[in-house]
């Protein structure tokens, strides 16, 4: 079987028939009034999973997340938990806990009264409470944070309290709704990793909201992309990027180049089509069973495309020659924007693997753009 | 020369409010003090020793040693006014824990109605201020006499037969400082419980409390800055509050206000009255005190 990416661990139970989904969103629909937040969605989330929930903002996650915590009932359909449907059971009563955006944390309460606050609800023994409310700490590394009040921390430490005081009660599902959003770049991607170091330590099911692709990318097992109160797809990260369902997904996650044109020839595994672009024939690749004249979009990422001065060997197909237009410089590699003589454009990235280039591309210059017959995906859709 | 303006522009906006607090309370104030160390008299004005600065610095020092605490003396010999004093700060207290009751509920439905609709309830709140305070007062005894509007629907409503007795008892006048203060009460809260994150409640809610625990635990504690300064509001001006004591109390209702009114007009013994006066300014002290206090930790915990 052909894989994409890299494993992070030995973990699909979403490709094992027999697995029990965890959390369950059967034929979901919330509206509120005239709006549709949450359309008629089904979703598997499965025990111990990081699951990420990305999408625009509007586009239901949170809905999502938040019908699941229950301050939202759904207005159809129906939610279960470990077998158990949700519906008419309150927040107070769910085994999930919350990780607010803004935090929420008590402004008068410490640190310790923070955390403690779920435990105590629960009628925990004040010996065991303690002993937990010091686990917690030191899980976060705020041991000596303790004693104080939520305006005296920074917005890193905060964010910290917020994730002990949620994970405090060990609930079944931890739902985390932007996690990460109010956090500077640079904290950002080391909470990641501990966010994710934390789940698997702590055995918990994470169901995570982000708007921040790389975000979900980085942390979760699998990503649901949604839009307009759908999901668009439901994958692991590198599936999401590399065999994107639709335009919409293939656009959404990272960048992309996408072709439209009609199928020329449709044969078994290939195909061949006649691009919109600049008398672009694209020869690709696909399982997907296509009828000549059919109109298709060709998705190709741009470090997949090969750029250079010279005139592919074989250019009757999967190549295209323009001027260099714009040129954007990362430092680890570089995005060309190659303009085509029709005004299209194409982008076009490399890495930049060696120090020193000698006459490197510049601006103006006529180019080349080329790719394999496996370097993009057809999508009818 | 633009810094010196701006110094000298910054300086002025300061002084402008000394100048108001010197000229309209502190000087008054002392003309009060000096009034309380004199003797009552038969004359224009009706106290001795007055002061006159056309007869010279030396008669005038001359009268300066007159003064006298006779009137303090006074104030503690006679049992009335300990009692006037005491049953002021009672109704006070009575007036403004009654305040709280039925504003706290108010404001925390204005804080939690559609943030359309709150605008229209914060100008429902401060409407009757448009209306002079006296007519207020007066419309409650319409309301409340005997043969007035309540007494009126009761027995309509068959709820009573004979007319209930509210108006020139201490009730009427409880009824009266709750009416007239409630805005006091309801606008510190509802400024306190509107700024609140709701999410804070949601975080509660998801930690395991139902809602009514989760208010006592979150939304209350966190609106006491409010409620302090609902409360010091309405019980500072209601200890001294003459009006409604006098329309639509008692001969029994005891308050100092009434007193003060009393010994100033009905006994036209100036002395004595200020006096009084100068001692419930000296008692109120200690609650304003404590307000200011409270207002400067709000401030503080508010950053």
């Amino acid at each position: 079987m052909e894989s994409f990416g890299s494993f992070r661990r030995k973990f699909a139970p979403w490709d094992d028939p027999a697995a029990k989904p965890y959390i369950r969103f059967e034929n979901v629909t919330k509206t509120f009034g005239d709006f549709t937040a949450v359309n008629d969605l089904s979703l598997d989330v499965f025990n111990r999973e990081f699951f990420a929930l990305l999408g625009a903002s509007g586009c239901g996650k949170s809905t999502l997340l938040r019908m699941l915590a229950g301050f939202e009932e759904p207005t159809s359909g129906r939610i279960l938990l470990d077998g158990q449907d949700l519906r008419g059971i309150p927040p107070y009563r769910r085994p999930v806990n919350m990780m607010f955006q803004s935090y929420a944390l008590f402004p008068h309460m410490t640190v310790e009264g923070n955390i403690a606050f779920g435990l105590k609800q629960d009628g925990m023994a004040k010996s065991e409470i303690d002993a937990r409310v010091g686990e917690m700490l030191k899980l976060v590394k705020l041991e000596q944070f303790a004693k104080r009040k939520p305006h005296q921390l920074s917005g890193g430490q905060r964010q910290r309290v917020a994730l002990a005081r949620a994970v405090a009660k060990r609930p079944k599902v931890l739902l985390l709704d932007e996690p990460l959003g109010a956090l500077d770049k640079k904290l950002r991607e080391e909470t990641q990793f501990e966010l994710m170091d934390l789940q698997y330590k702590l055995g918990l099911t994470f169901m995570v909201v982000t708007h921040d692709q790389e975000e979900a990318m980085t942390m979760a097992d699998r990503i649901a992309v949604m839009d307009h109160g759908r999901i668009m797809q439901v994958a692991t990260p590198a599936e999401v990027y590399e065999a994107p369902a639709s335009k919409f997904v293939a656009d959404f996650i990272g960048n992309v180049n996408l072709l439209e044109g009609a199928v020329e020839k449709a044969g078994s595994g290939e195909v061949e089509i006649a691009a919109a672009t600049q008398g672009l024939t694209i020869r690709a690749d696909t399982s997907k069973a296509l009828s000549s004249g059919q109109n298709v979009w060709f998705a190709i990422r741009p470090e997949k495309i090969r750029i250079g001065r010279e005139k592919p060997v074989d250019a009757s197909f999967n190549a295209v020659e323009g001027e260099l237009w714009d040129i954007a410089y990362f430092g680890d590699m570089t995005v060309f924007h190659v303009r085509l003589d029709n005004g299209d454009l194409i982008k076009a990235s490399s890495l930049n693997a060696v120090r020193k280039v000698e006459n490197p591309l510049t601006y103006d210059d006529r180019v080349w753009v080329s790719f394999d017959t496996d370097a993009g995906l057809v999508l009818t859709a | 020369m633009q810094k010196l303006i701006t110094a000298i522009a910054g300086r002025l906006v300061i002084v402008v409010p000394y100048l108001w607090l010197l000229l309209f309370f502190l000087v008054p104030f002392f003309i009060v003090l000096k009034i309380s160390f004199s003797e009552v008299a038969m004359a224009i004005p009706a106290y001795q020793p007055a002061f006159d600065l056309s007869q010279g610095l030396a008669a005038n020092f001359e009268k300066l040693k007159k003064l006298s605490l006779d009137n303090y003396q006074w104030l503690l010999d006679d049992a009335l006014y300990f009692k006037a004093y005491v049953s002021s700060l009672t109704i006070a207290a009575v007036s403004t824990v009654l305040t709280l009751l039925v504003g706290y509920p108010l404001a925390y439905g204005m804080a939690r109605a559609p943030s359309t609709l709150r605008p229209t309830l914060l100008m429902l709140v401060i409407l009757p201020f448009w209306t002079s305070f006296l007519i207020r007062v007066y419309a409650w005894i319409g309301i409340l006499k005997p043969e007035g509007l309540l007494n009126q629907f009761l027995m309509w409503a068959h709820v009573i037969d004979t007319p209930l007795t509210i108006l020139n008892t201490n009730t009427a006048v409880f009824i009266g400082i709750v009416y007239s203060y409630l805005p006091f009460m309801v606008l510190p809260i509802y400024a306190s419980l509107e700024k609140m994150d709701y999410s804070l409640i949601e975080a509660a809610q998801d930690l395991g409390c139902p809602s009514f625990t989760a208010f006592w635990k979150i939304t209350f504690p966190l609106s006491i800055p409010g409620v302090v300064a609902g409360c010091f509001l309405v019980f500072i001006p209601a200890v001294g509050e003459f009006v409604i004591p006098d329309l639509l109390g008692g001969s029994q209702t005891l308050m100092i206000g009434k007193t003060l009114w009393s010994e100033f007009f009905s006994n036209r013994d100036w002395p004595v009255s200020s006096a009084v006066a100068v001692v419930l300014l000296v008692i109120l002290i200690v609650p304003i005190v404590l307000f200011q206090r409270a207002q400067a930790r709000a401030q503080e915990s508010g950053k």
